[in-house]
């Protein structure tokens, strides 16, 4: 055959054209996505408070910047609940109970920062790891569920988001240590337990950001390069073709859900331990009953990051940015739960990138595979 | 000109990247048995899929006695008289028979329902003929055969005077299929048109007065049967010459391969099991056959042998190793090699790369992976090869999406993975199923070349044509179990098919296979 010869050299040609086209159709999807969501939050102001609705969508939109410290900050959470969901998705798996194991893993952090004795140097090194064990525990039931009895991990992991809520508030509430009942929350933390500062000025912003980022990063990693993360993926696309090539499928969703409930335990213990920008105090959990939004949060994040680790840090900021500029809207006279409804907008619309992406990358194809012919049909008439 | 009932002309229709049909032109007369044929992806579907309103075409039009149509859904279809066939039947199988035939279009008065008069009109189209059906039956106890009868009654329940049938032949036992045909002779002599989708060269040949073939999505021509022969239709199909009989030599078994004792198998669908006490070996040298008519067991025994599902009882050996506990890795490393009967499920993952598919067994083996991460420049080199060596075709080589990919050249991805993997065993299940001649062909050398290479081959067919050609030794299935062995040079596809219909048996003895 002739056309084999050129096969070779076509290839190089299409490798560059596929990356750019698979990666492009992504990061533009989700930017029409979360246009569309500005135009509808937008339109949900001018319902609110016409008066007012361009100068607040303007701290929408901008307000952020002048925090940036802030809004690392509050991304922190979110891009570890969002890599939590998305790293279960690759799977195949709807971990839905990151909140829980949020929740779980914050309590184990607070557990040792208050509870044991360790030299400063390394004590809230120690809180961070006990805070993705919290998790890691609180994933791994619901994969034992879903692998060994085959009970669906969505069922599972929404009661676990209660049952570990509750128990996380007896606990602390039956705490003397923890406990300061008289304000209804927990105490203030130890300085030593609390994770250095980055020292941005005016924002709580600390180290707790670089180290999700590099876990992201390593997630990446993890996914594209090595043998596990092969497997996971290949289960997540086609369960049968799996089972087929001999990979162990059971043994595989309980680690993912190990891993996903320790990557939203971490997210708990970065949000617990984080430094206060006020000397003399630190976070604190109330146990009022309430399951923790930043779980739910973390499912807008990784659908909007397409469940792409890399992707799932950047959609993280920008939504904790979406959030911190909400907040600041409130200066000219919404009411908070306004912003809230825009924020939901917006984190909705959002959520269609998904969507948008596979509209996207059907036009893409069509548009390359067109190429691709005319490229064939060219080389066939020389 | 003017007898043409229905005429498609000028019929485009695209899909993302790709024109499925292009320009096709068919026209159908009155009476006649016009064949369909086409390798596939050919665009044969999708033409009956615009003809029954499931999709709409682009350009090009339609016309029933002359006059310009619309058919926008099945319905218009249906009012225009047009019916189908399809090759998954679209029945309620808790209903009964009768109750299958007559949805949609239900007799009632104020909303009850007037089963009566449906009953007599049934019973009379079925006699009439000569479509034998239980009316009071459900559909999930009555066989392939009646089911399918039964959707030739819906059309003529219907009142339909075009029929289309998708490929109705590959689920029917010899016997099954001579009375199809025959049937379809009497609908054309009763003035009913008939539209027969296939690539079976024999059945045309029987039945068709005028065969229109497709190629990539165009017409290549429409020929009057009693003009043609096999070789000049398989000619249009491919574009190139093709060789119907399977060159081998006499088979030489050596020492024995594979060893199955007793398997018994659960099913899933009903209490009793679905492989009952099966035994049999596979030599080295040789290609063993298990035919059998769709879901006697077949699908059950090779997700036992193949480690995919549990057997109840019985003892697998490989090689002189007991594998009767083995893992699906561990078989796989024992010198089992498996094409699976379903390759989008089992074979592929298709949202992968090609690349990343050739390595789907071996991924984690030194050649391709260090301390856990993949050696993708490896994977690409080995992926290369065997793209060289096997001929697989894709638009972008080792990185193309492997859904993007024709069944052929997916069905030659596993076959290249599965046989380049190192093994003693090659279990191949179904792996011509839905392809066209050119790739049977490749598929069937294929298989011969591993047996002449001291391999045992375990081939699972449904087809007839492929059990006699290239098996060295049958075995038939039916209802789970072994009823006879037979010699494929002795032996006719008429008495094949008796046991495989379970109308006769032998009990399998021990055949020494000195000669």
């Amino acid at each position: 055959m002739q056309g084999k010869n050129s096969t070779s050299q076509k290839n190089k040609n299409f490798l560059k054209n596929i990356t750019r086209s698979s990666g492009f159709s992504a990061f533009s999807s989700a930017l029409v996505a979360i246009i569309l969501g500005l135009v509808f939050g937008f339109i949900v102001m001018l319902f609110a408070q016409p008066e007012n609705a361009i100068k607040g969508f303007r701290y929408v939109l901008v307000g952020g910047l002048g925090r940036f410290g802030s809004v690392l900050y509050f991304a922190t959470p979110i891009l570890m609940t969002g890599l939590a969901v998305g790293f279960a998705f690759k799977m195949g798996l709807f971990n839905i109970g990151a909140s829980g194991q949020y929740t779980m893993g914050m309590f184990f952090a607070i557990y040792v920062g208050f509870m044991w004795d360790l030299p400063p140097g390394i004590h809230w090194i120690v809180a961070i790891l006990a805070g993705m064990v919290g998790g890691m525990i609180w994933g791994l039931i619901p994969g034992l569920f879903k692998a060994l009895l085959n009970v669906n991990e969505v069922i599972t992991s929404i009661m676990f988001n209660y049952i570990g809520m509750y128990l996380v508030d007896m606990w602390i509430q039956g705490n003397a240590v923890m406990f300061v009942s008289s304000k209804s929350r927990t105490n203030y933390l130890p300085s030593n337990v609390q994770i250095p500062s980055l020292g941005i000025d005016g924002s709580n912003v600390n180290f707790g950001i670089i180290l999700a980022i590099i876990i992201g990063i390593v997630l990446y990693i993890v996914l594209q390069k090595t043998t596990f993360g092969y497997e996971l993926k290949a289960t997540g696309h086609n369960k049968y073709a799996s089972d087929y090539a001999g990979m162990k499928g059971k043994k595989n969703i309980i680690l993912t859900m190990v891993i996903a409930g320790g990557l939203a335990g971490l997210g708990g213990a970065f949000a617990i331990l984080a430094p206060s920008a006020i000397a003399g105090s630190s976070m604190t959990y109330e146990p009022i009953n309430i399951i923790a939004a930043n779980g739910f949060n973390g499912i807008a994040v990784a659908l909007l990051g397409n469940a792409h680790p890399i992707g799932i840090i950047f959609s993280s900021i920008f939504i904790s940015h979406i959030q911190r500029g909400g907040s600041l809207a409130g200066l000219v006279g919404f009411k908070p739960e306004i912003i809230d409804v825009v924020i939901g907008v917006i984190i909705y619309f959002s959520a269609f990138a998904m969507i948008m992406n596979a509209a996207l990358a059907r036009f893409v194809k069509q548009h390359v595979t067109r190429k691709d012919e005319e490229v064939v049909k060219a080389k066939e008439a020389e | 000109m003017e007898n043409y009932i229905v005429e498609m002309l000028g019929i485009t229709k695209e899909f993302p990247g790709i024109i499925a049909n292009d320009n096709i032109t068919l026209n159908l007369k009155k009476g006649e048995v016009h064949a369909l044929l086409g390798e596939n992806g050919a665009g044969k579907s999708t033409l009956m899929s615009v003809l029954f309103g499931l999709y709409q075409a682009e350009k090009g039009e339609i016309r029933k006695n002359g006059q310009v149509v619309k058919i926008n859904n099945p319905n218009d279809a249906n009012a225009l008289g047009i019916g189908m066939v399809h090759q998954h039947f679209k029945l309620v199988e808790i209903f009964t028979v009768l109750e299958n035939i007559i949805l949609g279009v239900e007799p009632n008065t104020m909303g009850f329902l007037q089963k009566n008069e449906a009953r007599k009109k049934v019973l009379e189209l079925s006699e009439r003929y000569g479509l034998s059906i239980k009316p009071d039956a459900l559909i999930e106890d009555i066989s392939v055969g009646m089911q399918q009868r039964v959707e030739i009654l819906k059309m003529l329940y219907r009142d339909n005077e075009i029929l289309i049938f998708d490929e109705p032949t590959a689920v029917l036992t010899p016997q099954e299929i001579k009375e199809l045909l025959k049937i379809m002779r009497g609908f054309a002599s009763e003035g009913k048109s008939i539209l027969f989708i296939t690539h079976k060269l024999n059945e045309i040949m029987e039945v068709a007065d005028r065969c229109t073939v497709l190629r990539k999505g165009q017409h290549i021509g429409t020929v009057d049967v009693k003009n043609t022969d096999k070789e000049e239709l398989s000619r249009m199909m491919v574009g190139r010459d093709i060789s119907f009989s399977v060159d081998k030599k006499p088979a030489e078994p050596k020492e024995v391969v594979l060893s199955v004792k007793n398997v018994t198998v659960a099913s899933k669908h009903h209490k009793n099991n679905a492989v009952r006490n099966v035994t049999f070996d596979v030599k080295a040298g040789e290609i063993v056959c298990l035919a059998g008519i769709d879901g006697n067991g077949q699908t059950e025994f090779v997700s036992a042998l193949t480690g995919l599902e549990k057997m109840v009882d019985g003892k697998v050996t490989l090689c002189g190793e007991d594998i009767t506990k083995a893992s699906v890795r561990e078989r796989s490393v024992a010198g089992m090699s498996h094409i699976p009967e379903d390759r989008h499920k089992h074979g592929l993952v298709l949202d992968y790369t090609l690349q990343e598919n050739m390595v789907l067994q071996r991924y984690w083996q030194k050649d391709f992976q260090n301390k856990g991460f993949i050696k993708f420049d490896e994977v690409r080199k080995y992926a290369e090869n065997l793209i060289e060596r096997f001929d697989v075709r894709s638009a972008q080589g080792p990185i193309t999406m492997v859904r993007s990919m024709s069944g052929g050249n997916q069905q030659k991805a596993i076959i290249a993975r599965e046989i380049d993997k190192k093994h003693e065993l090659l279990v191949a299940v179904q792996p011509t199923r839905g392809l066209d001649v050119g790739a049977i062909e490749y598929i069937h050398k294929q298989l011969v070349e591993r047996r002449d290479a001291g391999k045992g081959v375990l081939l699972v067919s449904l087809e007839l044509e492929e059990v006699m050609n290239v098996s060295d030794r049958i075995l038939v299935m039916y209802e789970g179990e072994i009823v006879g062995e037979l010699d494929p040079k002795t032996t006719t596809v008429q008495e094949l098919g008796l046991y495989m219909s379970g109308a006769k048996r032998n009990t399998v003895k021990e055949i020494d296979n000195a000669g």
